[in-house]
């Protein structure tokens, strides 16, 4: 056990693969970071920099190489079940109903049906799925399955929620309204958040912090503090505080994209 | 071809482009390429076409354009088909070969979701049968009928294997096809929920395979009814197929075609029931 005041702690994260030729190919790290408790963390890197493989290691689903995961100081590398997390394709089960789809994980760590149901409803109520308990996900609209997907994650009740690029696939309308969403549900249930998106101003607008990866094998090039007041109203965006923060952002980020297209063209 | 005086006319008026055909008010073809029959129309041509084939068949036997010794004629099948109707026997060898019909057919069907199901246990398991599984399929199954009917006896238990035989590969690889067919990103999904193996097996791998197995219903019963009835051809002592055997072997020609008109009936009433069960089954597994 370790006793420190943070909630989630990377150590010298890495991860190489085999290649074709025998010689091992760097694809991740190392990464520090360390996460506070009730933070919301983003990510935001070159594509291909190996921000979803970090998930991947970060979920329990790929070993990582080197380095260790401490959650609540806890070791926790390896293991799968310690946090929520989320993809950009909703993954709801199309034989069941948005009800029986957002009690999933409940049901896999062994609460009674009944017993997650009575859980889950007053939550579905709450967070503008009411009406769709009993619908199957193909009746209804990516906004509206991207919310359930993302209930199914709280309500698994992890501390830490993986995001990656939940709103990637919305209409810029409905990703707007999602974030506020999603902010009301990261202050109603106190989780820590880590976020990972292609887009800087979603990255700000909804972050304490945000990492800048560097392109391929990626490493933190860049951490920033995003100190504007919350809660935050969407005007904020236009606001000479946080267009100067994400004009400095954007300008770190190019440098690293321009390296990736780089590295992409010289094979 | 345009030619140059075009081009200057056309700077005029618009409305006298030479080589441009008038336009066309919509034409009877297209009124017609939009439309659907007329349902009872097509059933008068349905029952005129056979009625008009039973006819020609007979009056072709009475003048004697038609062998009736090789081709029989509709009389004289009516007749016999009304005898076998009155002595009962029409019901008995229609029942016996629904059943071993239905019998194989569930066997197979059960039996190839099962392993096509297995094979997602374990990767060395599937890869050491899947050649032996794809050799059995390409293989006609049909030709294995006289080992069978040695094995299993001149009973039931013959049609049901071979019902049983002709199905179950073909629903093991369709199971299988829909197991493997499973997105990746689900189970990756479900396991990071804390899922066990079996708790993937049962949540994600079996609903996934279930649209591929009610597909092969509707194929399966069919290869069922065949197999039965070749292996009454082999031996049996009751069944539609053993009766047509037996009626070849007599020159009983019209007893052969009473027992044919008997296997259509059957299979008809097969393939309704098998939709319905599709239908049935489909709504409550998929919600597209």
């Amino acid at each position: 056990m370790k006793m420190n005041p943070y909630k989630m702690e990377l150590e010298n994260i890495s991860k190489t693969y085999p290649s074709g030729d025998g010689t091992l190919v760097q694809a991740l790290g190392p990464i520090d970071l360390r996460i506070p408790n009730h933070r919301f963390v983003s990510i935001v890197g070159p594509s291909g920099c190996g921000k979803s493989t970090l998930f991947n290691i970060i979920s329990g689903l790929l070993d990582n190489t080197e380095g260790a995961i401490y959650v609540n100081g806890s070791r926790v590398d390896g293991l799968t079940g310690i946090t929520g997390y989320m993809l950009q394709k909703d993954l709801l089960l199309p034989w069941r109903t948005i009800l029986d789809n957002v009690i999933l994980g409940l049901e896999i760590q062994g609460t009674s049906k009944r017993e997650a149901k009575a859980k889950a409803l007053p939550l579905l109520h709450k967070y503008g799925l009411k009406g769709f308990e009993d619908h199957y996900p193909a009746q209804l609209s990516g906004g509206m399955r991207q919310r359930a997907a993302l209930l199914r994650t709280i309500l698994y009740d992890r501390d830490v929620i993986l995001l990656d690029e939940p709103f990637g696939a919305l209409d810029a309308q409905t990703r707007a309204m999602m974030q506020e969403w999603l902010l009301d549900l990261w202050d109603d249930f106190q989780k820590t958040i880590l976020f990972v998106t292609h887009d800087m101003e979603e990255a700000i607008y909804l972050s304490d912090e945000v990492y800048i990866m560097t392109s391929r094998p990626g490493t933190i090039k860049r951490h920033l503090l995003i100190d504007l007041p919350r809660p935050r109203k969407p005007q904020i965006i236009t606001s000479p505080e946080f267009t100067q923060l994400k004009e400095e952002a954007l300008r770190t980020l190019s440098e690293e994209t321009l390296k990736a297209y780089q590295q992409e063209a010289a094979g | 071809m345009p030619s140059e005086g075009d081009v200057i006319e056309r700077k005029g008026s618009l409305g006298k482009l030479r080589n441009t055909p008038p336009p066309r008010t919509r034409t009877n073809a297209l009124k017609y390429e939009m439309s659907a029959p007329k349902p009872w129309l097509v059933n008068i041509g349905r029952l005129s076409l056979f009625l008009a084939v039973l006819l020609l068949w007979e009056l072709g036997a009475g003048i004697g354009l038609v062998n009736s010794f090789f081709w029989s004629q509709p009389s004289e099948i009516a007749s016999t088909w009304w005898i076998g109707v009155q002595t009962g026997s029409v019901w008995q060898d229609t029942f016996y070969t629904f059943r071993s019909t239905v019998y194989g057919f569930l066997l197979g069907t059960a039996g190839g979701t099962l392993l096509g199901l297995s094979f997602w246990w374990s990767k060395y398991y599937a890869r050491i049968f899947e050649p032996f599984i794809i050799m059995f399929e390409a293989m006609p199954k049909l030709a294995l009928a006289p080992i069978i009917v040695l094995v299993f006896g001149i009973g039931m238990g013959s049609k049901v294997a071979m019902g049983f035989a002709i199905t179950v590969v073909i629903t093991t690889l369709t199971t299988y096809n829909g197991v493997r067919s499973v997105d990746k990103d689900l189970v990756r999904m479900v396991y990071s929920l804390g899922a066990s193996r079996l708790q993937v097996f049962s949540k994600v791998i079996v609903p996934t395979a279930i649209p591929a197995m009610i597909s092969a219903l509707r194929i399966n019963i069919g290869l069922a009814l065949t197999g039965a009835i070749v292996g009454e051809y082999i031996g049996s002592e009751q069944g539609l197929g053993r009766m047509i055997f037996y009626a070849g072997q007599t020159y009983e020609i019209s007893l052969i075609w009473a027992n044919i008109f008997n296997l259509s009936i059957l299979s008809m009433l097969l393939y309704i029931l098998v939709g319905k069960l599709e239908g049935y089954l489909l709504k409550g597994f998929t919600h597209k």
